[in-house]
């Protein structure tokens, strides 16, 4: 056992690359978002946050279909592995954080743009029951039990997810459609988008796609530390156990 | 051929078993008419001091007939599956070998003709209390509103009641995994309702589509619990 | 200009809370990594 604390546990050369080409991308990003892009005609300064919500919204809807995907790879049996669940949790955690960032930034945004946080526009809604969602997707991870029982649950959870949020979102579209008309379809986003905010978007979306597969490189590691953590711990505590039973 | 029908009767007879050992245990328990039906009543009081209006109540009485019903939802859900964890009944279940579909449609069952009492005894109080007033075709339209609502509700109460049996927290977890899932039953359920209850002189046909909502949320919940509930049961 | 503060709140946001969350991962690996001895862990 070492017993001096390491200050790179989970890291690999490979990831030791990909986080400072992922730190020199967010430094350009902001440089470009923030400064350099010109405002839109139509929506102003705010076009700024864009470059950071439409990524991270992105981002967080392939973070969970990469979670449903590793659930279905779990649960079947010819590809049945722990790795799968833990990516499955990993892919889970950063989507939320994501999907928190981009919910944020959005009625910020929003409240610059629309004058209000907050519409009951189907795709808004969607994306907060998607999140309220994920949160209860790791709060049930947090259950405890074995390993598999909680992969076992978690990816059965993950699985339904995807039957829930289609639902969610047709029922949402019929009932907004008796109250309002659709206020995205006024939004001029992408009406006139010049070259270089076309390219501070495509930066954005590299870059949270890298800070996506560093996050969740680490984050499956860790997991897979506190998964050996807790059978050796189990390990040891039941040797423990067999000593005092032979004295 | 004969196989197939073998193990479906064996379905049957196992989701009969179930369903009536759980009507049998809330008959002798009372919990339902005891606690959750008084809950639900005061419920739609405070309601009703909440909005202190006649007319705002006459308004919503659909959503808040509802919304009792899902919160009342809750605990019968965590009522059904204590009964379960409680004394290893669950693992017995399990080691039964009686086929988990069974299982999954018995207990859905039961708590579908809970869920029925529950909605029967708050339309009668939403008459009463915020003078909601149903018509004859109406009342055909909120009963088969009431059918598919409790249905969906019950498949999904069963799903996830099944997910998180047993688990420490449970009582505050089911809440965030059902309410989020069922939310499209309330918003059917609540549409239907209107035009049954004639709220905002919203048409009876206009609640049929709703209906066909409640009912496909209902039939893919019970299919996919029915093929699911095995995966979450055997460990 | 008044949106000014919403814009680069929106970055901040962003940026801010990944990097708490980075902390709280290298954070929690490093106490799990203290008990696997680095033989043990597949990606070394």
């Amino acid at each position: 056992m070492t017993t001096t604390s390491e200050r790179n546990v989970t890291g690999t050369s490979f990831t030791r690359g990909l986080g400072i080409v992922t730190l020199l991308g967010i430094v350009l990003l902001v440089i470009l978002g923030l400064f350099v892009s010109p405002a839109d005609v139509n929506q102003g300064e705010s076009v700024r946050i864009m470059y950071a919500h439409v990524p991270g919204a992105w981002l967080a809807y392939l973070a969970f279909i990469v979670t449903g995907v590793s659930s279905a790879a779990y649960l079947w049996k010819r590809t049945r592995s722990l790795t799968w669940d833990r990516f499955a949790g990993a892919s889970a955690e950063v989507g939320v954080l994501f999907m928190g960032i981009s919910l944020v930034t959005g009625s910020l945004w929003g409240r610059i743009t629309w004058g209000t946080y907050w519409t009951w526009d189907a795709r808004l809604t969607t994306t907060a029951f998607l999140f309220v969602t994920y949160v209860g997707y790791l709060a049930v991870r947090g259950l405890g039990g074995s390993h598999h029982q909680r992969a076992r649950r978690s990816a059965v959870l993950a699985l339904l997810a995807v039957l829930e949020i289609p639902l969610v979102h047709f029922s949402v579209r019929l009932w907004n459609t008796l109250h309002q008309e659709a206020s995205v379809a006024g939004r001029g986003t992408d009406v006139t988008m010049d070259g270089l905010m076309l390219f501070s978007l495509f930066l954005g979306v590299v870059v949270f796609t890298l800070m996506y597969v560093w996050l969740v490189l680490h984050r499956q590691r860790a997991l897979a530390l506190q998964d050996m953590v807790e059978d050796t711990g189990l390990d040891a505590a039941l040797a423990a156990r067999r000593a005092e039973a032979a004295v | 051929m004969s196989e197939t029908r073998r193990a479906f009767a064996s379905v049957r007879a196992t989701a009969r078993l179930i369903a009536i050992k759980d009507l049998r245990i809330e008959r002798r328990g009372r919990v339902l008419t005891n606690q959750v039906l008084p809950f639900a009543l005061i419920v739609m009081v405070m309601f009703a001091f909440a909005l202190d209006s006649d007319a705002v109540l006459e308004r919503v009485a659909p959503g808040l007939v509802w919304l009792a019903t899902l919160f009342s939802t809750l605990f019968v859900i965590a009522r059904s599956f204590a009964v379960e964890s409680a004394d290893g009944a669950l693992d017995q279940l399990r080691t039964s070998g009686a086929p988990s579909a069974g299982i999954f449609l018995g207990k859905a069952l039961a708590l579908m003709a809970q869920l029925l009492v529950l909605v029967v005894v708050l339309v009668a109080a939403a008459v009463v209390l915020y003078r909601a007033d149903i018509s004859g075709q109406g009342g055909v339209l909120l009963v088969t509103t009431a059918l598919a609502a409790t249905g969906g509700l019950a498949a999904v109460g069963t799903l996830y009641g099944g997910l998180s049996a047993g688990a420490k927290g449970r009582e505050t977890l089911l809440p965030l995994l059902v309410l989020p899932v069922v939310a499209p039953v309330l918003i059917g359920a609540t549409r239907a309702t209107e035009s049954a209850f004639g709220t905002n002189g919203i048409a009876v046909s206009e609640g049929w589509p709703w209906l066909g909502l409640l009912v496909v949320f209902a039939v893919l919940f019970s299919v996919t619990g029915a093929i699911a509930f095995g995966s979450l049961l055997d460990e | 200009m008044d949106d000014l503060g919403f814009i680069l709140g929106s970055y901040l946001v962003t940026f801010g809370s990944i990097s708490l969350y980075v902390a709280s991962v290298v954070r929690r690996s490093r106490r799990a990594g203290r008990e696997v001895p680095r033989e043990q862990r597949p990606w070394t």
